[in-house]
């Protein structure tokens, strides 16, 4: 394939480097430099894809992030990504791209008939029709809708590509790198302020690579090249291309999507596809630019009609010809910039331009040249149907309101330009009010919201003189106030042509007897009839109206078409432009891909990893792991073939019968000191604790203000002023921080430290009858009989040289203890445990036996205590004191709290003796009853009891005082169950608990 | 994301703090009568307010201290912080 419209020399495309890529299907060249529009143009290529709605052909419109049409999808490396803007992509060798939208494909393209229908499809199309009958929603409309519209496909593979997140902080950041951006980024720099200089293409100088202007004898590139280069090599100056400023958020705060790796084949080792960065600026300089916008007539989505920009930058940068019958179509002189450009390559355009009279040095240099112009000129419509073949032009009358005669003219293509309109997302984003500048019909950034200032183009200023003024004395001025340097510089002499006013006008009218379809919105398809429509259907407000049409809500943002959607919608309410007011603007200023706001953040690294100093040796003993909150914890020991319900069980049945170990590292561990830490506790936990003896470990359980239990847990009085307290694993934080905020803000009187100690102890729980026996062994020195280690005491050990504590405390039932050592021993404590235990038949337990354990004695955990119960539901009042104050105590006199019949904690025994309950079914008294069902209580927790071989649960049950003995039925429609129970005693072992003081 | 100058610590990104609530609401004191109305107001009753407003943070990823923070809670606006006993004027 040759590039029959790439002009013979020019443009800053590499052409040593010849690359070969694949559009639906075909192979083509391009250069390297190119982005995948202007090698396609290059080649021919003006239609890429269909449109939304009516699957009408489309082009390029432009040639960068505002293009509304070429949205592709993308297949590099073996990834696919969809909605890709093919005016961004970079060539690279052997890239491949498919067109979105188009089923079959792109030439042959079933939706198109929607064009046909297209009288039935206005505004509020989808919400008027697709809403009944309902049932049709999912069966017939939305897959149809799917199938032909939608854009592009996401992978449903997994991303192999890696994204990285990064934070930075600086003194100026600088979002573009025209001539606004590069002056700033100087000036601020030399004074030697950090300054971050951002573009989002490939290359430098914004508006520089395409204006025909002089900035200190040089070309306007060649000076922005100048700065660039100078930058690269100052310490404090960070410049960045490939790198879109997406987010301006509270604080200056601003998110910046950098593409790391998308221009080449494929992602280099070790680094990321793209690369987020989170940039806390003390100032923001906003130098985003301008684009070009439409003027809106007859048939304006054909490809080959494009903004004028678009056609010079394809020209300029890229040496494509965007067609060799250009008709340039204008309200103001930037079309003639683009004529010349034609002009020099030896193109005879046409221009037109909608002014009766203008007079200005550029449009004197196109006459020079001998271009052919014609004032008082519109085109009423484009002709062609996947390509502009000729334009219907014809004069326009001053008051823009009578065409005249109407001429067919031959063309390849269109160039529009409709004037300049600001780029104020950024700014507006930043909270800044925009105000309508009459000058050039559009909004412009008004009193700084954040520390934001807006220059250039951005800011509605199209002279490079007052730009480059401008902008080096706020780069100065900004710095001055960060670094107190004030480095003077000379503001380079500028040479450009002045232009002429440009004209208010944007809508071509439509002929007597057609009806052209006029687009505003070019990818969702909202055409000046529809927005009629809405108005006429009363809708007022912009932002509704934008709702109802969709008229700037695709991925383009509207960057194009917000405008002219403005000043129709205020000519037919005659009302003034800013009274209608602009949509808001938010984040992200264009899309970003999913991958890279998450980060790093995947699989196993969405949390952090949490691990005690055994999980070694739980891995070498074929642990099953369970996530438990961030704490990866042995479910069971699997043994040969076992299962979760047989490990466990087995597990379970060795702590009552011999003796067990579970790893209870991950409980949350606090450590209060000060002569006022006693008064603290007794002030947290609903009972006394101002008696606790030295050695002595109590069982407390505290509430939130609300009256609904917090947590529970042992704390120990260590020594004098000295306690350990432990929290459950999942609300150590909570705990800290509440016993903090106490301290704090509540009662900073008490003299109290709290730290959290929870990961400088290793704990293992030693369980069952044998238990002392074996701790014995482990500590021969010391007296752990029931006399020298009492229920509920402690005692510091020495366990082969290490120093332990040991509290003889009890969560499974049994005659129990748990000892501590110093982290950094777990592992040596663990295996001396297994070892030493070996003759007493140990086996190691995990969560799941724990369950059990705790379950049929009757323990509540997490499942009850689920921030809806309060001590009496639990069975915990015995635990409340009627004599002291404490947190949440006043709230434990609420009506419901002390009703009658208040839910209360029971056992649940299903009559069969074999049918286990699933957690969370409900209990009902008439399992025939219509629906809804009264729902007495819910199952809170189920396992196997090991001591009767049954299955058993507790449950939270409505008046569960009185229901002892009572029949019901446990529902779970979830797993379609229905068991018959009985309500028994929540503790079903050991009622009398007297194994624990044995 | 926030910007708060933590008194303790100095300027630190949000995601480093915890969210606390009101700081004007005060609890009762202990052992003290409170009638229904003015247990509720402590416990539930907040006023949500539009503009500033004076609310706790934790520093819980850094010096672990509770802050008073004012805050416009319509533009984000942060006007002061205190330490935890500082009066607030
Ligand atoms: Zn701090």
């Amino acid at each position: 394939m040759t590039q029959a419209f790439r002009i013979e020399n020019g443009g800053l495309i590499n052409r040593e480097k010849k690359l070969s890529f694949k559009f639906n299907g075909k192979t083509y060249f391009g250069y390297e430099g190119d982005t995948l529009a202007s090698a396609l143009l290059a080649n021919g290529v003006h239609l890429v894809g269909r449109s939304f709605k009516y699957h009408r052909p489309r082009g390029f419109f432009g040639a960068g992030v505002d293009e509304p049409y070429a949205v592709v999808q993308l297949y590099r490396n073996g990834e696919t990504e969809p909605n890709i803007k093919a005016t961004e992509q970079e060539l690279f060798e052997g890239l491949e791209a498919k067109s979105v939208n188009c089923w079959p494909s792109v030439n042959f393209d079933i939706g198109a008939i929607n064009n046909f229908l297209r009288i039935f499809l206005p505004a509020g199309f989808y919400y008027k029709t697709f809403m009944w009958p309902k049932s049709f929603w999912y069966r017939i409309y939305e897959p149809f809708i799917r199938k032909a519209a939608g854009l592009g496909v996401a992978s449903t593979k997994h991303d192999n590509e890696r994204y990285e997140h990064k934070y930075e902080y600086c003194d100026l950041l600088i979002a573009g790198s025209g001539p606004s951006g590069l002056a700033g980024a100087y000036a601020a720099a030399k004074n030697g302020a950090k300054v971050i200089l951002a573009e989002d293409k490939p290359r430098f100088g914004g508006s520089l690579l395409t204006s025909d202007v002089n900035i200190g004898n040089q070309s306007g590139k060649d000076w922005a090249d100048g700065i660039v280069a100078e930058l690269k090599t100052m310490p404090n100056v960070v410049v960045k291309n490939r790198s879109q400023i997406f987010g301006y958020y509270d604080h200056n705060m601003l998110v910046m999507s950098e593409k790391v790796s998308d221009h080449l084949p494929s992602t280099k080792k070790y680094h990321p596809n793209k690369r987020l960065w989170y940039i806390r600026a003390k100032e923001v300089l906003i130098s985003s630019g301008s684009i070009e916008r439409p003027i809106v007539f007859g048939n304006n989505d054909t490809p080959g009609v494009m903004l004028s920009s678009a056609a010079k930058e394809y020209l300029k940068v890229y040496g494509v010809l965007v067609g060799r019958k250009p008709l340039v179509f204008t309200n103001n002189d930037s079309g003639y910039e683009t004529a010349i450009e034609f002009k020099k390559h030896g193109v005879d355009p046409v221009v037109l331009d909608s002014r009766e009279n203008p007079v200005s040095e550029i449009i004197d240099e196109a006459k020079n040249l001998g271009i052919n112009i014609k004032n008082s000129y519109v085109v009423v419509a484009a002709q062609g149907y996947k390509k502009v073949k000729s334009a219907d032009i014809a004069s326009i009358s001053e008051n823009k309101k009578q065409l005249g005669k109407i001429e067919n003219v031959q063309c390849d293509c269109i160039c529009v330009s409709g004037f300049w309109t600001p780029t104020i997302h950024l700014a507006s984003q930043s909270g800044n009010k925009t105000k309508f500048k009459e000058e050039i019909d559009a909004f412009v950034p008004g009193q700084s919201k954040q520390n934001e200032i807006t220059l250039g183009a951005a800011n509605g200023v199209f002279s490079l003189e007052e730009t480059l003024k401008t902008s080096f004395t706020a780069g100065s001025e900004l710095s001055k106030k960060i670094t107190e340097n004030d480095n003077k510089i000379a503001i380079p002499n500028v040479v450009e042509k002045k232009s002429s006013q440009h004209d208010k006008f944007w809508c071509v009218p439509l002929p007597k007897g057609k009806n052209y379809k006029r687009f505003l919105d070019f990818q969702n398809d909202v055409a000046v009839s529809d927005i009629e429509i809405a108005l006429r259907e009363g809708y007022r407000s912009i932002e509704h109206v934008k709702r109802y049409t969709t008229l700037g809500m695709a991925t383009d943002q509207g960057k194009t078409s917000n405008l002219n959607g403005l000043q129709l919608v205020s000519e037919i309410e005659n009302k003034v432009v800013p009274a209608v007011g602009h949509t808001t603007f938010r984040p992200p200023y264009t899309p970003v891909s999913i991958g890279a706001i998450v980060g790093r953040e995947v699989g196993k690294h969405s949390k952090p990893t949490r691990k005690s100093p055994m999980h070694s040796w739980h891995e070498k003993n074929n642990a099953v792991f369970v996530d438990a909150g961030v704490w990866l914890r042995p479910r069971y020991y699997r043994r040969g073939n076992e299962n979760l319900f047989e490990g466990s069980k087995r597990e379970a049945k060795n702590v009552r019968t011999n003796v067990g170990v579970c790893d209870v590292t991950t409980l949350g561990k606090i450590d209060i000191k000060g002569p006022d830490a006693a008064e603290l506790l007794n002030r947290v936990y609903t009972n006394a604790w101002l008696k606790l003896p030295v050695g002595k470990a109590r069982y407390g359980v505290m509430l939130r203000e609300d009256g609904i239990v917090m947590d529970d847990g042992t704390t120990t009085r260590i020594s004098e002023n000295h306690y350990h307290m432990t929290t459950t694993t999942a609300q150590a934080a909570n705990v800290l921080s509440h016993l903090e905020y106490y301290l704090q803000l509540v009662w900073p009187e008490l003299n109290v430290n709290v730290v959290s100690t929870t990961e400088q102890w290793a704990g293992a729980a030693i369980a069952g009858p044998k238990s002392r026996d074996l701790l014995q062994k482990l500590f021969p020195n010391s007296d752990v009989s029931n006399e020298g280690l009492p229920f509920m005491g402690y005692m510091e050990g020495d366990l082969f040289g290490v120093k332990a504590r040991i509290y003889r405390i009890s969560f499974s039932g049994e005659l129990a203890y748990e000892v501590n050592v110093e982290s950094d021993y777990g592992n040596f404590m663990w295996e001396k445990i297994i070892e030493v235990g070996e003759e007493f038949n140990i086996q190691p337990y995990g969560t799941e036996a724990l369950s059990t354990l705790r379950i049929e004695m009757g323990h509540v955990a997490g499942s009850e205590l689920d921030g809806r119960t309060i001590p009496f539901d639990n069975a915990l009042e015995g635990l409340v004191s009627k004599k002291k104050d404490f947190i949440g105590k006043r709230s434990l006199q609420r009506s419901a709290f002390i009703a009658e019949d208040r839910q209360r904690i029971v056992g649940v025994v299903p009559l069969d003796k074999q049918t286990s309950i699933p957690e969370g079914s409900h209990l009902v008294k008439d399992d025939k009853a219509p629906l809804p069902n009264p729902k007495l209580g819910h199952i809170s927790a189920s396992c196997w009891s090991v001591e009767y071989d049954n299955p058993f649960s507790l449950a939270i049950l409505k008046d569960g005082k009185n229901m002892i003995g009572q029949k019901l039925f446990a529902m779970s429609p979830l797993k379609n169950k229905v068991i018959p129970v009985e309500i028994v005693s929540s503790h079903y072992v050991d009622p009398k608990g007297e194994r624990v003081r044995s | 994301m926030l910007y708060i100058n933590c008194p303790h610590c100095g300027m630190r990104s949000q995601n480093e703090f915890s969210y606390g609530g009101d700081a004007s609401v005060k609890r009762p004191e202990l052992n003290k009568e409170v009638s229904d109305q003015e247990w509720d107001d402590f416990v539930y009753n907040r006023k949500s307010l539009r503009g500033k407003h004076l609310e706790l943070w934790q520093h819980v990823s850094g010096c672990r201290q509770w802050i008073k923070v004012e805050r416009d809670t319509a533009t984000h606006e942060i006007f002061r912080t205190f330490k935890a006993d500082e009066e607030v004027a």
